[in-house]
Formats: C-alpha cells, structure tokens, sequence
C-alpha cells in the first residue's frame, strides 16, 4: 500500500518532532542531534510517543531520566485535567463520602421489603459501579496522556502490588481515594510511607478485613499478607506466630463509622481518625508483643507504625520489592546483581524509590534486555492507543476498560491479594494472543467508538480509522521492524489492515 | 468404572495433525480429565459437613450448617452416619452422589505448612515435593500430558496455569468473553506467518484455531437461544463450553474458580459460601450433563489449596487452614461413599489444635486415579509425582 502518500495526512505531526532515521523528515523539523535510545524510552513510558521524543530532545538522556524520577510536569491536557478535578469521587471530603454509603446502606436495610427498597438498592449499586468505573477511566486518562510516564507506570505497579478489588464491600467507592491519597503521593517516594499510607486507607482495611480485626476477635488476613505480599515476600523469614502478633498489632486499625465510637476516656488520646481511616483503641490489644524477634515498645497507633519500620528495614523487604521491580521492568528472571545493587540502593536510602529506579535505569542490565519484554495487557492496550492516536484525546475510555478485561487484566478487577502476574508468561497463552489481535484490529479499524462521549451516546462519525504510520512509526518503529512483520505490512490490503497487523507483530508486543 | 475400557480406548490413540501440529482426534470414547481448582481455600467443613460431631457445632456457632432432618426440605443432605452435604449442593451433587457419580475425600491436601494461598497453591499446581528445589517450568498437568499419548490438554484460563506449565505449548482460553467473529484466512495467515520460528508461534496458531472454535460454538449457542433454550451464565456457561471442546477434541482440562477465601461473614446454610458452592456444583452438574455418554469417561477433580480454621473466627468466618475436602467425580466411578483415610473429628484430632490433619496426600490419591484411568506404569506415575507413592482409592 502507499504508505508515504498517507503520511502526508498525519495532522499531528508535530514540527517540534525530531526523529533520527526518519527518512524523510518533515519540512521545517530540525535534524537530529542525536539518536533517541528508543528500547530505554519504551520502558521509562506506556508507549513512545511524540511527547515523550520532544522531553528527550529538549532534556537529554540524564535530564529526561531525573524527569521522570522527579516529575515537576505533571500537567494533563485540559479536557483531561478539567475532567479529572471535576469527577463526582474527586478525593475532597473521603470520609464524608465513605460514611454517607454507610448511612445510605443503613436507611435502605431499615426500608420494608418492596418496590422503593429494591430501587433504592439499585441506584446505590449502580452509582457505586459509575465510580469504579471513573476510578479506571482516571487511571487510563494519566496514563494515556501524563507527561509523568514513569510515575504512572508506578502508580499502576503499586495499585498492583497493594492490590485491592472493587467487588468487596465499599471498596468501589474509595478507589479513586485509594489512588490518588495513598498511592501517588509516594509513588516515587519513600517505601514505608507507601505501606503506611495504604495501611491507613479504609479500601485496604476493608477489602483484607482488618476493618473486622479487634481485640478478642482476630481476623490475620491482613497481617499474613502485609508480610508475604507488601513487605517481606513469602520467605521472608516470619512464622506463623509472626503472623498472629502482627494481627494483633494491627487491631483496631479499621473504618471510620458514621459516629464516633464510645472510648474510655484513659484511652482517648490514643483515638484517630482521618479521611475514612479510624484508629479504635477501644478495638485494640494492649498486651506485649514480640515480632520477628524483637518486642514493641510502642503502643496504639504508634506501635503499628513502629511495626511497619520494622518491617521494611529487613533485608528481606529490600530484596523482595527490588526484585519484583525488576522482573516488572527488566524480565521474568532478572539477573540476581541487579536485584542486588537495587535492594543495596533501598537499604542505603531507606527505601527510596527513585533512588532504586535510578539504579535500574542506568543499569547495563536492563540495556542488555531491550526488546525482550512481552507487554503485559495494560501495556500493550496503553501503548496502542498512544501509538494510533498519539496525544489526540479519545473521549470514550469504555472500549478500553472492556479490552482490559478482556485480556484478563481489568484495574481494581484483580479478586486476591496478590495482585496480578508481572511474568511475560501470564499473557501469552493462546487465548491471549487471539484476543490481542481481536483488539489490535479493534483499535486499527477505528470501529471501537473511542471518540464517541463517554456517556455511551453516539458522536456524529469522525475520523474513521487511525493512520499509524506517523512521524513516530517513521522514526522509531520502522527502522527496527523485522522482515516477518515487514512483509505482513507490504500484503495489507488496506489502511485497516495494515494497522491490525502493526499491533498485532510481535515487535509491537515486546518492549 | 470398567478399568479395561478406560485402557482400551485410552492408548490406541491414531494421531491427526491439525494447524498447531499437535495430535488430536484422540478416539471419541478415550478417557478424559478436568481438574478444577478452588482458588481461596474453600471451607470444606461447611460443605461436607461432620454432623456426628458435636465439637463441630461447638466450634461454629454462628455459621454451622444444622444436621440432616427430614423436615426440612433444603437442609443438609445426609450422606453416611457421619458426613452430610452442604444444602447449597444437595439437588446437584448429592443427585450424582446417590448415582454414585461423585465421592469425596476428606482430609486431603499437601504437606505444605506455609498457609499461604499463593505459595501452597504453587506447591499444589507444581506436584513436586515440597522439600528440595522445585522447578517452576513443569507442573503436574504438563507432566502427565507429556506421558499419554494423544491427551490433548487445553487450560480453561485466561493465563496458563502453573500446573501446565512445561516443554509443550498448551492451550489456554478462558470461556466467558469469547469473540464473536474470527479473522479471515488470509488475516490468519499473515497473523501466524508474523510469529513463525518466534517462542510464541504454538500460541498464535492455537489461539487463532480456537478462536475460530468458540466463534463457531458461540454461533450455535446463538441459534439454541434463539430457539428459546435458557441461556446460562457464570460457571455454568463454562462448564457447557468447556464440555463442548472436551467432547470433541480435548482431553486434559484445568479450570479455576475464585472466591473462596471467607474471612468474614461466611454464612452457613445461606449466603456467600453457599452461593459460590451452588454456582459450582450446577456448573458441574451442567458440565456431566453436556458431555452426555462422554461422562462415562470422565473423571472430574476438585481441589483446593488448604482447608480452614476448624473454628470459626470473631467475624463469622473461617482463617486460613490445612487439610480439605477434595471431590472425584465421574459417570462411572466407584462413587456414592466417601473415601480415604479418616479420622473422628474432635479437638484432640485437630491439626495444630485449628485445622483439620492431612491423612490424604493429594498426590498419592491423583497418582492412584491417574493409574487407574490410563493404566500408567509406577515409573510413569514417578515422573508425574516424584515421591509420591500411588493410593489406590478404587475411584476407576
């Protein structure tokens, strides 16, 4: 097919655009100073775009790094950011929001069986359904378009590796609370803040139970899981006892009701509440504790705080957290002397995690892997639609949450704890790949309503189907194309095709 | 079951060459097998209930499930003098109980202590002693698919599980969202040429084939429905597709179902246990039924990484415990009784005084039907669980 002839008709060719092997760059573009690491640039973002080249050429390879490690630009497009400060579960008053579910599942339980019941039930549920849904639809916008890449790459492996799941109690309400108060404050922060953070968020207390933990009546799902799942890894050397102590530490650490509980007032002082989360001394065991060997001395909040420090200043929370940052970045095996200078890098900086990325972005190791990475499915999805329509803003995020699912990696969609496999292997079963291609010619049709309002009416028909032979294809992507691929794109028989065979070629896949 | 016909038709398989150059076209009436993993560790004392034991209803106040009564019609179901089933599977299971199609084992499980969902699920799915190194790339499934002849194994999953993983590319495909129309042969073609000679080529052309599979059965169901033929959801949507590819070309399968891990607010003869287990037991049912003679030589087994706590905590639920009950199903095993090693239950017999012991290695019992249903030699057994001397539980 022509494809020069459709390059012509790329509008968003951006004239700041510089590309090195572009063979025939636009007119009025500056020519190449240097040639853009492109492997490298695919993992510190969701996706090359043109963006993404211009930060690079304007910063330069270290400055584009300390970028993204620091991000001060942080600004979304305006549609996007006058969108997101507008939403009906923008984090302003969490308690007011979480309580007021409460009240109303309260009033709705106390209503006679009939008619108004069932329809009050109704339309609570399908409000609690439209707010994970813009809890996803907040998540995929910042990822699509955030000048932050690698923090929102954090950002998604965070609320994967405190996962929590929608369908649980009131959890769907406080997702996007979850996100934006828990997670991205500390997404390149410090790692104790993080899990202190997500300890104290009521989607977390709530979906592993230790809003229910109390003196009396222990509940130690959420401590076995805050050791093998956030901190120590399942070898990280406690026991099952260790297991119980921490349960008891973490008693009273629950959910702030809609009134404040009766506490005894020796006990007062040590009351707090915040946002959703409430401390309950009245809820907690005051006995001794001993955890991994050593006796608390705290008590109250405090005692769990003093806990947690404990916790990630094991070597074993070092390792852990390094090495699952590495298996997510580098490959399913990382070479162990990464992990290592990773985890030395944590313990050095108490736990800093941009201190630790550093290490890994300026390793040999990871240079040694590009292209090696098989995308996982928010990856593949995210990159797609930055590949097909570069910062041009797609109105309708339904389609995408719908091929999240489909591909078995839907946001806050993740039932247990562990949140899901960072192994290349979890994604490429046969069924996976099928599907793949199912949305690659999703996405390459233009068939998928991206642009339609998100409300689910229908836009008069613009556009038709992407051109993905941009500035950015001609640049970055088709210089390394393999001959297979190559010769799959020369026998397209249209625009629609060819685009269905580019995101559907394994060198689109890998990163 | 008649053991010589399971062997009779389990080994001559003729070999065909599809696409993916794997053999299919095993003999329609070869034996077949379905594992299916209950993913949360699923209260297994609130579904086979030990109603001769008062230290049960002592242990549960708030979530046990009351004793067998003739009064009441959906009460448990008693199954001998000491075990009864759940009422949330009374009409499915307990029908192919009394059609001795399902017996249970109880105090069965592993020998890992971790109680970890994820570490012991791992264990499980590897099949491997637990002590000594393991090996990540071979789990149990792959390993008894690499020994039969002609058992086309395919994983009901969207992401290939652990106890498939091995040498072989094995097809994976969860049942629910299925596409609806698959690509064009020259699309197909180009897609798979893309991919030849890379790690991922047996996936592409597998997933490709079967996508023109389920493309087709989803036609079918289409035209069923439409000749007003309920349509189903949920497992039981699963189990009708998953019996659909096992009838025809499959022989190994794996499904999991999710949702067992009931810290709180457990219910009892009600409620968030009993829904998960009736949604189950009718997909089963469903899966028996839609096989049709097939059943015949089918063998289903239901597992689960760890019971619970015997006890019920202070939310109205179970922690995470040891031994479970695991389920055999089949149109002709030698069901309708419960088998294995047994002990009274009481607070003297407990595990660690909180779970219930492990008196059934689950290998030993899976090596024992496995031998059974295809005539596997101890060697052969060997190579499938390492270790693990073969119980004979007379399932076949």
């Amino acid at each position: 097919m022509q494809t020069r002839t459709l390059r012509g008709l790329y509008l968003a060719a951006s004239a700041a655009l510089t590309l090195a092997g572009c063979a025939a760059s636009p007119p009025g573009a500056p020519h190449a100073s240097y040639s853009p690491d492109i492997p490298w640039l695919e993992r510190l973002s969701f996706g090359v775009n043109s963006q993404v080249l211009a930060q690079y050429q304007k910063l330069g390879r270290s400055g584009f790094l300390e970028s993204q490690l620091q991000p001060t630009d942080e600004r979304l497009p305006d549609p996007v950011a006058r969108e997101l400060a507008q939403l009906p579960t923008a984090p302003i008053d969490a308690e007011h929001l979480f309580v007021g579910i409460t009240l109303e599942q309260r009033r709705i339980n106390a209503l006679p069986e009939g008619a108004e019941k069932q329809d009050a039930r109704k339309r609570l549920n399908d409000q609690g359904n439209q707010a994970a849904y813009e809890a996803r639809r907040r998540e995929l916008l910042r990822a699509l378009y955030s000048p932050a890449q690698l923090k929102e790459q954090m950002v998604w492996f965070w609320l994967n590796h405190f996962s929590v799941f929608e369908q649980k109690g009131n959890v769907r309400w406080m997702l996007a609370d979850y996100s934006e108060r828990a997670i991205r404050p500390h997404a390149l922060g410090h790692f104790r803040d993080l899990v202190m953070a997500t300890l104290r968020h009521p989607a977390m207390l709530q979906y592993l139970d230790n809003a229910q933990n109390a003196v009396g009546h222990i509940n130690e799902n959420y401590a076995r899981e805050l050791m093998e799942l956030h901190t120590l890894g399942v070898d990280g050397g406690y026991s099952q006892h260790d297991v119980q102590e921490l349960a008891r530490v973490l008693t009273g650490v629950g959910v702030a009701g809609p009134e404040p509980p009766k506490v005894r007032a020796e006990l007062r002082s040590l009351y707090r509440r915040e946002g959703g989360f409430e401390f309950n001394p009245g809820r907690h065991d005051f006995g001794s504790k001993v955890l991994l060997g050593h006796t608390l001395t705290q008590a109250g909040m405090a005692e769990v705080a003093e806990a947690v420090t404990l916790l990630v200043h094991q070597p074993a929370c070092a390792r852990f957290v390094s090495r699952k940052l590495a298996v997510y970045f580098v490959g399913d095996d990382p070479p162990a002397g990464l992990v290592e200078r990773m985890a030395q890098t944590f313990q050095q900086t108490d736990g800093d995690i941009a201190a630790v990325l550093r290490t890994l972005f300026t390793s040999r190791e990871l240079a040694a892997q590009a292209g090696r990475k098989f995308k996982d499915p928010m990856q593949y999805v995210v990159s797609a639609l930055r590949m097909a329509y570069d910062t041009r803003l797609i109105q309708n995020t339904h389609p995408v949450t719908g091929w999240l699912g489909a591909l078995g990696e839907p946001e806050f969609g993740h039932q247990t704890p562990d949140g899901y496999s960072l192994q290349d292997t979890a994604w490429s079963s046969s069924g996976q790949m099928s599907r793949r291609f199912e949305i690659a010619r999703a996405i390459g049709s233009g068939s998928a309503g991206l642009f339609d309002p998100d409300d689910g009416s229908k836009a008069p028909p613009a556009g038709g189907f992407p051109l993905l032979t941009t500035p950015v294809y001609y640049g970055i992507v088709e210089p390394t194309l393999s001959m297979r691929t190559h010769d799959a794109l020369q026998s397209a028989r249209s625009q629609q095709e060819w685009n269905l065979y580019l995101l559907a070629s394994p060198d689109f896949n890998y990163r | 079951m008649n053991r010589r016909h399971f062997l009779r038709t389990g080994l001559a398989a003729a070999p065909a060459l599809t696409l993916a150059g794997r053999l299919f076209a095993a003999p329609a009436s070869s034996p077949r097998f379905l594992c299916v993993f209950l993913r949360g560790g699923y209260d297994c004392a609130n579904f086979l209930i030990p109603w001769s034991s008062n230290f049960y209803y002592d242990s549960r106040p708030k979530i046990a499930i009351a004793k067998p009564d003739p009064a009441i019609l959906d009460g448990a179901l008693a199954l001998d003098s000491d075990w009864a089933l759940a009422p949330a599977a009374r009409d499915s299971l307990g029908q192919l109980y009394q059609q001795r199609q399902a017996l249970f084992v109880p105090f069965a499980g592993t020998d890992d202590l971790s109680r970890s969902h994820f570490e012991t699920q791992d264990s499980i799915e590897l099949g491997q002693p637990v002590q000594g190194q393991r090996d990540f790339g071979s789990g149990f499934l792959a390993r008894l698919a690499t020994t039969l002849t002609g058992a086309t194994p395919i994983a009901f999953t969207d992401s290939l599980p652990l106890a498939f993983k091995g040498d072989a590319g094995i097809a994976s495909m969860s049942m629910q969202r299925v596409g609806k129309s698959p690509f064009d042969d020259t699309q197909t073609a180009t897609l798979r040429g893309m991919y030849v000679g890379s790690h991922l080529e047996s996936a592409v052309t597998e997933g490709l084939e079967l996508q023109q599979q389920m493309a087709q059965a989803m036609q079918e169901e289409m035209q069923a429905a439409n000749r007003g033929a309920i349509t189903t959801k949920g497992f039981e949507l699963t189990a009708e597709r998953m019996a659909r590819l096992m009838r025809t070309q499959y022989r190994l399968g794996f499904v999991d179902v999710g949702g067992w891990d009931t810290h709180v607010n457990e219910g009892g003869a009600r409620g968030a246990l009993a829904t998960n287990l009736t949604s189950l037991s009718v997909g089963l049912a469903t899966f028996a039924q839609s096989l049709g003679d097939e059943w015949n030589n089918t063998v289903v087994f239901v597992l689960s990484e760890f019971g619970r706590t015997f006890r019920e905590n202070g939310n109205a639920g179970t922690d995470h415990g040891h031994g479970s009950v695991y389920w055999v199903l089949g149109g002709r095993i030698n069901g309708g009784r419960i088998a294995g090693a047994q002990v009274r239950v009481a607070k003297d017999t407990l595990f660690q005084n909180r779970d219930y012991p492990v008196l059934n290695d689950y290998r030993s019992v899976l090596a024992g039907i496995f031998g059974g249903m295809w005539g596997l030699s101890p060697q052969q057994l060997q190579v499938i669980f390492p270790g693990a001397p073969p119980l004979d539980l007379q399932v076949i």
